[in-house]
This record gives C-alpha cells, structure tokens and sequence, in this order.
C-alpha cells in the first residue's frame, strides 16, 4: 500500500482541458491510474480524453465518485480551483501550478481549517505511488514499487532519489513533494506521520532545503516519538551564500530561516541517519535497513 | 521584489502613513540642493540598498547644514555598503534620501509579515525600535510580540488595541499607532507584500507617529496584478548576469568561482553546490533552470557563463523528470557553444528522462565533453579541468 493514495483513489482533474492538463492526464492514466472526471466551466456535457467534463468539483464528484483532484490551472486561478475542492469536500488536493501568490494562498489556508482535505503544494511535483497511483507531473520512468518513503521540497532532487533508490533495489512507497512555496499544504511533519503508520514503508528519506522552518517542525516531531522507522535526510545548500534568493530555496528565508547546517543538526539530535552529499542517500538507506 | 526606503515609504504614505519629509539624491550637489529645499534644522542623509542592516554600517548619516547633507552624500555614493545581509561583495551606492531628522528617541519596531512557520499573516511588534534592533531579536526572540491577521486583513475581530498596549502604547499615541496599524495592514493587503517593516516608528512628544525607516518585500509571483509596480521592477538594480537569467527563466546567483554549473531545479542546483565546494571546487555560480525555460532560453543562461572569462569549465548535472528533459539541456549547450568563441571543458552528468539521447546529441556534435554517470566523479572531473588538467 501507500500513503495519501490508494488502489480507490479516484481522481478528477481541475484544468484538464489546456495543454498541460490534456498531457499529464494522459500519462497518469497510461501509468494506470484511476483519472474519472475533468473540471472546466463552460464545457459541461463535454468529453476529453474520453473523461466527462462537468462545471463543478462538486458536480463531478457526485456524479463520479471522485475522491482527489489534481489543480492544473494557471497561477491567477490556482487559489480558487483549491478552494472549491476544499470546499467539496475533496480527500486529496494536488496543486502542482508554480507562482501562485502567497496572498492568495493564506485564504487558501483559511479554507482548510475545519476541513477533512489533505492538499499537496501548491509548487509541488506531486503523489507518486509507484505501480498505484500517480498525481502529478513527476516521470515515473525510474519509479518502482517498494520499500522507502520518500518526501522532499524539491522535484529535481526527488527524481535523483526515486533512481537512486530504485538502483538500489529498494523501491519506494510513496514519494510526496510538499511544495516549494513558502504558504503550502501538508508539511514533512504530517508526511512523517502518514508513513509512520503505513505497514509498507520500511524507511523514509526527508530531502530538505535552506531556509523556512519545516526541517526544524520534521526534528521536533522525530525526537517527541518512538518513530520506530529509520529517516535519512538530506538538507541542500550548506554552502549556499548566506541571504542571497536562491530559487524557491531562498523565498523561505523571509523570515531568516534557518541554515542547512542547524537543520541537520536538529535532525541528526532527533535520530535521523544524515546524509552528506546527494549521491549517498539510497547507500545509506539501504544500510539502515539492512538485508530485505 | 525588494524595494529600498525611498520606495518603500512612497507607498506607504500614499495609504496615509505619515513619514518625514525627503527627497532622492543621485549626486552631492544635488543632495544639498534637496536639503536646501528641506524646512527642518537637522538632516538625515540614507545610503539606498536593497538590504537592511544598514545603520549598523555606516549606511545612515546626519548633518546640521546643506554642506554638511553634501559632504555626507559624497561620502556614501560611490561606496560598496557591507552590511550583513548583503554579502561580503556589498551593494554599491547610488543614490541616497536626504530627509528631515526626527525626534526618534522613542521608537518602536513594527512588521506584517508572512510567517511561514504559522502559515497567515501576523503583525510584529516590539518596544524600542532602532538600528540594534535585529541583532537584538535574534538573540531574544520573545522580545517581538505577535499578533494573527485574517487572510483579508479585515481588523474589525482583531485585538489591535491589546498589541499595541503589549508594545507599552499610551496616552494619544495609542490612537495614532492603532489608525497605523490600519494603514500598514491595507498597504500590505493591497500590494501583496510578503514584508512590510517599519523601524523605527518614532513616537513624537506630542503621541503623532512617524515612520523614520521602512522596508518592503512584494510577491514576485503577484507582480502580474500590479501594473503599478512594473517601473520599480525594471529598474530594480541586478547584475547583468542574474538579469539575462531571469528574462530567461532561469534563476541565477553570480558566485565568483571558475566551474560554471547548468542544473535543472533548485535542490539539485543546491546539492550541486554543496558537492563541488566539499570538493575543494568552486562554482561560478548557482543555477536553476526552471520547468518552464526552453532549450533557446537555456543557452541564453549558458551563454553567460560562456562570456564569463573566469568560468574553465563548465559542469552540467541534469536529471530529467517530467517537466525538464534532458535533451532539452543538451541541445541548450550546443546552441551556445555554436554561438560563443570560448569553448571550456564540459562534464556531462545527465540522469532521468531522455538521459541516453541527450548523451548521443552531446558526442555527436564534437563538443569538448565529458560524460559521467555519477555526480560525485563529475564533480571530481569538472574540479580537475579547472585546475587545468587535460
């Protein structure tokens, strides 16, 4: 099994219709996962992709069963396609559009207080659960099912893991982005907890950044719990020139956030395995959990 | 979008904020020209960076006479100012805001701020505000009081006049402070400010609040819905370097070492960094090419580092993934080194989607490269080339 997704994962795609949509709906659902129903307003009654298309999330979803929805629509909209899936009710919501701005996504916030809706970014590559379920518009080319988590704030890095891991005959889970914006939806924290509980995912590997506070919230909550599971985390930008933007690595640093360096130590205090270097994450997994 | 004082507190004021009368200065005679036209008896002169920490650095100058403003003014212009945020390269000065002096002996430090640690908007505050003021929050965090912002701003359910009783507010410039507090959360509501940061705010004798300093940080990603903003962002002050990069969807940091790096995503461009320097290498700069970013724009960004005469060789670590493939990046280099007289060492790490095509492109088009499976012998390779083995 995985985390987040599973074999009655049902998914409907808001912005199906444009070019990017068009494009990853069809790869998702070629990876053999379970696409139901697109959203776009104005072409109610339509088919695309020999999906429905219906006005509404909620529509769609009472009339498909629909249980997650991958965001695919521009920046300006990206606030109020989130918030009418929250609002349905929607389990899972993937925001994977960059450059949303951060104004709008505090109402998105308030949207999800009181709410049951897990959201995924937005800036996020997405859910892969390999062999499963994909949401998202990461390349499943070096994904294989298996034993490691993996939840990361980068979707380059995350590519350079999953091949790692695969290399290394250990497979993954799950892999989660959480998004590379300073105002997003789940955190490290609450994706240690999901794996934590899930009996198929044997280790999680943590790849952090530079900067913002989530690394430090992922420590806290290692060192309050038995985890029972080993962690290894990555934590780029060590050398990175102090305050300069770097990317979205650097949007997190508005309120001095803290230094890669503080953040693997805090981690390292919490019991996670560190890795040094990019290249060493998978042989570190791999020795921690020992032979399969 | 970092915006210096001048600006910061041309916004502000247009929300009716009250701050000390000024002028911009591009030159000493013209810095004692503003001042001559200046109704007070003591000037303040203030170096414009993009970065704070400035008066600990010398950045801030006060003068009693319109000669003295000039003597100030050509003092500063000119200079690189160091402060702790800008880096050891510093920001040049270019221009200065010669205003009148305030009263600040009172003062306060007040901020909206984006906080990502609680996900919403809060306002900060704390007694005593100045130039020691950051250093002193750093070590002490718990002298900022704090207070939660609805995601409009709509203040009518919010606690304002118990903030301001926390910052030791009294008397007639609690009434003030709290009609600031208004202006400063619309400003930062109606702009899509990330920061907003007044310090000081001084708090005359007669309770009238004023702010002395201001700093603001707008979205980049809102920038689309404020046409107002668009001559601040074209003449925001970036090297010729980042601003080729930006217009070319490529985040870029000039560093000012000989190993140019093309790399796709931020984390791998940071991993990148952190593996070449543990190394004993040193890049020339970081890069991330964005999703979004074609091969045409991607040899724009390369072609910088191609003029760069300090870059020796260049190292390339790409992993394809569903966005970026590799081969997009592979035909990048041949457009630029098709089109550039310099032609460094390239090692070739490509992984991920399309990384075997890519590969072929590279070799067939007789460019001076290398390729590597893994990043750590790259990195080994691009460090020897640099040095100058062959």
């Amino acid at each position: 099994m995985a985390v987040l997704l599973g074999k009655d994962t049902r998914v409907l795609v808001q912005g199906m219709t444009g070019r990017a949509g068009t494009f990853y709906t069809d790869l998702a659902m070629r990876y053999g996962s379970t696409y139901v129903a697109g959203v776009r307003p104005g072409k109610a009654g339509t088919t695309h992709l020999d999906l429905p298309v219906f006005d509404g999330v909620r529509e769609a979803a009472e009339a498909t069963g629909a249980n997650a929805s991958l965001v695919l629509v521009p920046p300006h909209k990206a606030a109020a396609a989130m918030i009418e899936a929250i609002e349905a009710g929607i389990g899972l919501v993937v925001c994977v559009t960059e450059r949303v701005p951060v104004h709008d996504m505090l109402r998105v916030r308030a949207a999800l207080n009181g709410s049951e809706t897990q959201l995924v970014g937005p800036n996020s590559q997405g859910v892969l659960a390999p062999g499963l379920c994909k949401i998202g518009v990461m390349s499943t080319a070096d994904a294989q099912p298996g034993r490691v988590g993996i939840v990361s704030r980068s979707a380059s890095l995350t590519s350079e893991i999953v091949a790692q891991t695969t290399a290394a005959k250990l497979g993954q889970s799950t892999t989660i982005g959480v998004g590379g914006d300073p105002i997003h939806g789940i955190g490290f924290r609450r994706c240690l907890e999901l794996f934590k509980d899930d009996p198929a995912t044997e280790g999680v590997i943590l790849i952090g950044e530079i900067g913002g506070s989530e690394e430090e919230a992922a420590a806290d909550y290692l060192a309050s719990v038995d985890y029972g599971k080993p962690v290894v985390a990555l934590v780029v930008g060590r050398h990175a020139p102090a305050q300069r933007r770097m990317g979205h690595a650097g949007t997190l640093a508005v309120l001095g956030g803290g230094t890669a360096d503080a953040k693997l130590r805090r981690l390292q205090e919490a019991g996670a395995v560190i890795a040094r270097n990019a290249d060493e994450v998978a042989g570190l997994m791999r020795k921690a959990l020992g032979p399969a | 979008m970092d915006l210096p004082e001048y600006q910061a507190k041309e916004i502000l004021a247009r929300y009716g904020v009250a701050v000390p009368e000024g002028a911009l200065a591009r030159n000493a005679i013209e810095a004692e020209d503003r001042a001559r036209a200046l109704s007070c008896e003591k000037f303040a002169v203030k170096a414009q960076i993009h970065a704070g920490g400035r008066g600990l650095a010398g950045g801030v100058r006060f003068a009693a006479t319109p000669s003295a403003v000039r003597d100030a003014a050509d003092a500063l212009i000119g200079t690189h100012l160091v402060t702790e945020q800008t880096g050891p390269a510093g920001e040049e000065v270019d221009r200065v805001w010669v205003e009148a002096a305030v009263d600040d002996r009172r003062s306060l430090y007040i901020a909206f701020v984006i906080d990502a640690r609680e996900r919403r908007a809060q306002l900060f505050g704390a007694r005593d505000g100045g130039v020691a003021f950051e250093a002193r929050a750093q070590s002490d965090p718990g002298l900022i009081e704090s207070l939660e912002l609805p995601p409009d701003g709509d203040l009518s359910g919010v606690d304002v006049a118990g903030f301001l009783d926390r910052l030791g507010l009294d008397g007639a410039a609690a009434p003030n402070a709290a009609a600031l507090v208004a202006k400063l959360v619309r400003a930062a509501m109606e702009t899509d400010a990330l920061l907003v940061e007044i310090n000081p705010l001084a708090i005359l004798p007669d309770g009238q609040v004023v702010a002395v300093d201001a700093k603001m940080v707008i979205d980049d990603s809102a920038l689309y819905r404020h046409p107002e903003f668009e001559d601040i962002a074209r003449a925001a002050p970036r090297d010729s370097y980042e601003r080729v990069a930006r217009e070319n969807d490529i985040n870029f940091v000039k560093m000012d070492g000989d190993i140019g790096v093309v790399v796709n995503g931020a984390g791998l461009g940071l991993a990148t960094n952190d593996m070449l320097i543990d190394a004993g290498g040193r890049p020339a700069n970081f890069m991330d090419i964005r999703t979004t970013a074609t091969s045409l724009q991607i040899a724009r960004g390369i072609g910088v580092l191609l003029g760069d005469p300090a870059v020796r060789a260049i190292l390339v670590n790409v992993h394809g993934g569903g966005m970026t493939v590799c081969d997009t990046v592979a035909e990048a280099i041949c457009i630029a080194y098709s089109r550039s007289a310099r032609k460094p060492p390239i090692v070739f790490r490509a992984a991920g989607q399309n990384a075997a095509w890519a590969r072929r492109i590279m070799t067939d088009r007789r460019l001076p490269v290398e390729p590597f499976d893994d990043i750590g012998g790259a990195v080994r390779r691009a460090i020897a080339l640099a040095k100058g083995a062959g």
